[in-house]
């Protein structure tokens, strides 16, 4: 009774690389193709057929190697898994064991607890599988090899989380990193990133590690937290007991909330890996390095201190904003454009996250071209139009990236700003509503609210109410 | 003119001059396939209709001058392991006897570009693993010099269609002396070229990092024809090379005068048969009177080469034939009862004994616990004996020696003994391990009139040299070979 336990957790995090094409062939990588419609020789593994590796997908996995603090294998090889299964066209998953990409890294997190480095073990290129797709009909299996080949790469992690918040916030981090690297869009739920967790409980302050289990089919953050607290309950109850762990694979049913074994360690395959001969080693030279140096991007830490410096504008904007590369590139431009960046974050996250909300997008998918939304700005400034008209503008510019002066003038849009014009309207309105110009004048401010309303719909909204205010005061 | 006794540059001549056409060329050997193929067995699958109509095809491109090359309107055999688009392709297995590919090997697309009409599939060890064609799943051929010996292998239905005038130059593949030792054993050349020379693309891997693509011919002149015809920088296949100066024709001169030739004693020791010790040190001897500089060396390393290759090749194969599952395509066993049960029965039922030998040993040595016992052993002795042939070059153009120990074996005699078969390697393999080309040339028969097959081995990129020499003394020696036959065929001779 008492003891107080720690756990220790490493992952193990697949994540898709956003390439056009396969890792080892030029089929298509996209999504949701007719079944087999993306394959090849190559990746159905028929006979005779040879893997040449997609130098995008090197590239990317430097990028990544690079962001995350880790040495770049310079004479790096790829290695065979063997092992039959169905999905596996060759039998042989085409992998790295023994000489990986990248190694000894780490990503910096930061907690309630505090800042705190995860280290990296290493950083691995593989290709991923097809998909068996059962037919109850004809009771039979078919094999959809559209994935097979599609690149991966696999980042393990040092034993060096002790939360679910720090598993949580490290993926975050790593999820980020790559998304701003454009090496993938890093998604959970559609399976483009996928994390394995590796967990084992000790006595606080213990030297030695427990017996871990792994834990898979961790689809969502959710999913990864309970599982996390779910093992850690299960491994401190068989402790408890006087029970051992078995060193075992688990599968989380999220709908169960609960975990099954799925095989221990003494049915571990021996995938009798070795050098792959058809892929000659990988040599990183010094100029590719350069190159892939000077394209990593400014990440979201050194994004997030400039912006605190060059721009006016609150904390939490600068978090959403800069939550996706995509958002804070915008972002940029359109300031580069306009020069008012309260307005432009004011915009973005107001009724841009509005309408992404309303249309089920991600940050990811925004289309419109920031130029747009600067012009959209200047002319409501200029009070060419006014905010409302601006709304109902910035929707096309959204959904269809209209130009907004010539939307303006195609549609009517434009403020009168001729005066003489809308004082003969204010007069006409003024007239038809002797009730609210006698209400007014006995002291009842709101009345004159109605009267700007009745202008703005005789005006077809193309007013400034400012200044209508003004005239009708003056009228009045 | 006899067609059966022209060489491709002969016969393409022939039909360029318009003495014969490509047609009547491919009718004549169609003809000799018919007389011969029931005794001698070189083929697993012959196409006649594709091949006359392909035969048109051509004769009509090189009357509108759209082929002008040595192989232009050639008929051709291709070994059964390179992937021939809808013709089948079976590497001598049950478990691919009914694979019809969608695609055609690089090599097997840029012999059909030089103009050369492919006939059909030559017989072979089952999977290239053997060394006397007895292992494929479709019966053994028989020597072309006597039937009731072997061809060799694991190219021996291309070694024998080339000797019997089936076909008039072959692709072979050479994983550790498949093409040079049926050259040997049926009396025709065989070349090896350096590794990555010819892409292997749509070759059925056996041992990848040691399988390379090659001709075998009725004599040198073809050899360097064909050869200059496959290779090919492939961007398809990783290991493939991109090299220069490979107009390997133009290397069919006579002259080995100040030629550094070593010879290894390594190679002339225990085991070695006493007839083709004196036909190879006769040949050594020609060279020599025509003024090159020949003598002898330790190169070392001889005896670890078979350990280290048959730990390698068999490593990988075990990998490369995974694939074959019964899934996909291939052989499925009729009954079984769950996905294991199909994978056991059709892999069980569909590899022959020799295959599931090499499977079994390459998944040993790959296994933990051994890996850095045994393959990781062979892959440092391979690179030693690289070295061994990188020190021997420094100081020779050329190494010479046999290519087998012996002549061909009698049909049967071979595959009780599994580790005397491996043994039959020696000379061969370790080019192989070194990636090195050689070539076997005709250079005399035994007692018996069995052919007996020369050996000279260049250092890699250096197939000029050794094709200069073969040639050299192809056209110096006088024996019973096909070079000394040519008198036969037609007008023209070199």
């Amino acid at each position: 009774m008492g003891k107080i336990y720690e756990i220790v957790i490493g992952l193990e995090v697949h994540v898709e690389l956003a390439t056009k094409t396969k890792i080892f062939c030029g089929c298509s990588t996209e999504f949701g193709g007719a079944p087999n419609s993306h394959t090849c020789p190559v990746c159905t593994g028929m006979p005779g057929s040879l893997p040449v590796l997609n130098r995008q997908v090197l590239e990317y996995a430097i990028a990544v190697g690079l962001a995350t603090n880790c040495e770049i294998t310079r004479y790096a090889k790829f290695d065979r898994k063997n092992y039959f299964y169905p999905d596996n066209p060759q039998n042989y998953q085409i992998s790295q064991l023994y000489l990986p990409i990248c190694r000894n890294g780490h990503v910096e997190i930061e907690t309630n607890a505090g800042k705190k480095l995860i280290g990296i073990h290493e950083i691995h290129m593989e290709e991923d599988a097809g998909k068996l797709v059962h037919d109850d009909w004809e009771d039979c299996t078919l094999v959809d090899y559209n994935r097979s080949g599609v690149p991966l790469i696999e980042i393990v992690s040092e034993p060096d989380m002790r939360s679910a918040e720090e598993v949580i916030t490290y993926l975050e981090n790593l999820r980020m990193l790559i998304s701003y690297l454009g090496a993938s869009d890093c998604k959970l739920q559609e399976g483009s990133m996928r994390a394995d967790v590796n967990l084992s409980v000790r006595e606080a302050g213990s030297e030695k590690y427990g017996t871990r289990t792994e834990m898979k089919n961790l689809n969502s953050f959710k999913a990864i937290t309970h599982a996390i607290e779910g093992e850690r309950e299960r491994q401190i109850e068989r402790l408890e007991e006087g029970k051992t762990i078995i060193q075992e694979t688990r599968r989380w049913d999220d709908n169960k909330e609960a975990s099954f074994a799925m095989r221990s360690k003494e049915d571990a395959q021996d995938y009798r890996y070795f050098p792959d001969p058809d892929l000659a080693p990988i040599q990183v030279s010094e100029k590719m390095m350069d190159a892939i140096r000077v394209k990593q991007p400014e990440f979201r830490p050194e994004k997030m201190a400039r912006y605190q410096q060059e721009y006016d504008i609150p904390t939490y904007d600068i978090e959403i904003i800069t939550g996706s590369k995509h958002m804070a590139d915008i972002f940029e431009e359109t300031v580069a454009a306009c020069g008012q960046p309260k307005k432009v974050s004011n915009w973005l996250m107001v009724e841009t996250m509005r309408l992404l909300k309303e249309h089920e997008m991600d940050p990811e998918d925004i289309h419109f071209s920031p130029v747009h939304l600067a012009k959209l700005i200047q002319m409501i400034d200029e009070k060419k139009i006014n905010g409302s008209v601006g709304k109902e503008v910035f929707e096309q510019i959204f959904e269809h990236d209209v130009d907004p002066e010539k939307y303006v003038e195609e549609k009517g849009l434009l403020t009168v700003n001729d005066t003489g014009a809308l004082k003969k309207v204010i007069e006409e309105i003024v007239q038809k509503n002797p009730q609210s110009v006698e209400d007014y004048r006995s002291g009842k401010e709101k009345a004159i609210g109605f009267l700007v309303g009745q202008t703005m719909k005789a005006m077809q909204g193309k007013a400034d109410p400012a200044q209508i205010n003004q005239i009708l005061k003056e009228l009045l | 003119m006899d067609i059966l006794s022209c060489t491709a540059v002969q016969l393409a001549a022939g039909i360029k001059a318009k003495e014969i056409t490509a047609v009547e060329a491919m009718q004549a050997v169609l003809h000799q396939i018919e007389q011969k193929e029931k005794t001698y067995h070189c083929y697993v699958t012959i196409e006649p209709e594709r091949a006359l109509k392909e035969a048109a095809e051509v004769q009509r491109r090189i009357e509108a001058g759209e082929l002008t090359g040595p192989l232009a309107g050639v008929p051709a055999a291709v070994k059964d392991n390179m992937c021939t688009k809808n013709m089948l392709t079976t590497c001598s297995s049950r478990i691919l006897g009914n694979f019809v590919p969608a695609y055609s090997a690089e090599a097997v697309k840029n012999l059909e570009k030089a103009g050369a009409v492919v006939i059909g599939k030559t017989n072979m060890d089952e999977f290239a693993m053997g060394s006397t064609t007895e292992t494929s799943a479709f019966g053994p051929t028989c020597n072309p010099v006597d039937p009731e010996h072997v061809p060799g292998g694991s190219s021996g239905g291309s070694a024998a269609a080339v000797a019997l005038g089936e076909c008039v130059v072959a692709l072979g593949s050479d994983t550790g002396g498949s093409i040079r030792q049926p050259a040997s054993y049926c009396g025709v050349v065989g070349l090896k070229p350096t590794y990555g020379t010819v892409s292997r693309y749509g070759l059925i891997a056996y041992g990848s990092s040691l399988d390379q693509i090659g001709p075998l011919s009725k004599d040198v002149a073809d050899a360097a024809a064909v050869l200059e015809a496959i290779t090919s920088h492939d961007e398809k296949d990783s290991t493939s090379l991109d090299r220069k100066n490979t107009d390997f024709t133009s290397a069919l001169t006579v002259g080995v005068r100040g030629m550094k030739i070593g010879i290894p004693r390594d190679y002339f020791g225990e085991g070695l048969d006493q007839e083709v010790k004196e036909a190879v040190l006769n040949a050594a001897k020609v060279l020599k009177e025509a003024g090159a500089e020949i003598e002898e060396f330790d190169l070392g390393m001889v005896e670890y080469a078979i350990p280290a290759y048959y730990t390698i090749a068999t490593a990988e194969a075990s990998s490369n034939l995974e694939r074959f599952d019964g899934i996909k395509y291939g052989y499925r066993t009729k009954e079984f009862e769950g996905l294991h049960n199909m994978y056991k029965k059709t892999r069980s039922e569909g590899f022959g004994a020799e295959v599931k030998r090499r499977i079994m040993l390459g998944s040993f040595v790959l296994s933990s616990g051994y890996y850095d016992a045994y393959y990781l052993k062979a892959l440092r002795t391979k690179a030693m004996i690289k070295k061994a042939f990188n020190e021997a070059f420094e100081k020779y153009d050329l190494i010479l020696g046999p290519v087998a120990p012996t002549t061909a074996p009698k049909l049967g005699s071979s595959l009780s003994d599994p580790l005397k078969m491996y043994l039959g390697d020696i000379y061969t393999i370790s080019v192989n391990l070194a990636g090195l080309p050689g070539i076997s040339v005709p250079c005399g028969k035994d007692s018996q009139g069995l052919p007996i097959g020369l050996q000279l081995i260049a250092d890699c990129f250096q197939e000029k040299k050794m094709i200069q020499a073969a040639y050299s003394f192809e056209q110096i020696y006088v024996g019973d070979s096909f070079s000394s036959k040519k008198a036969g065929c037609g007008k023209e001779n070199r």
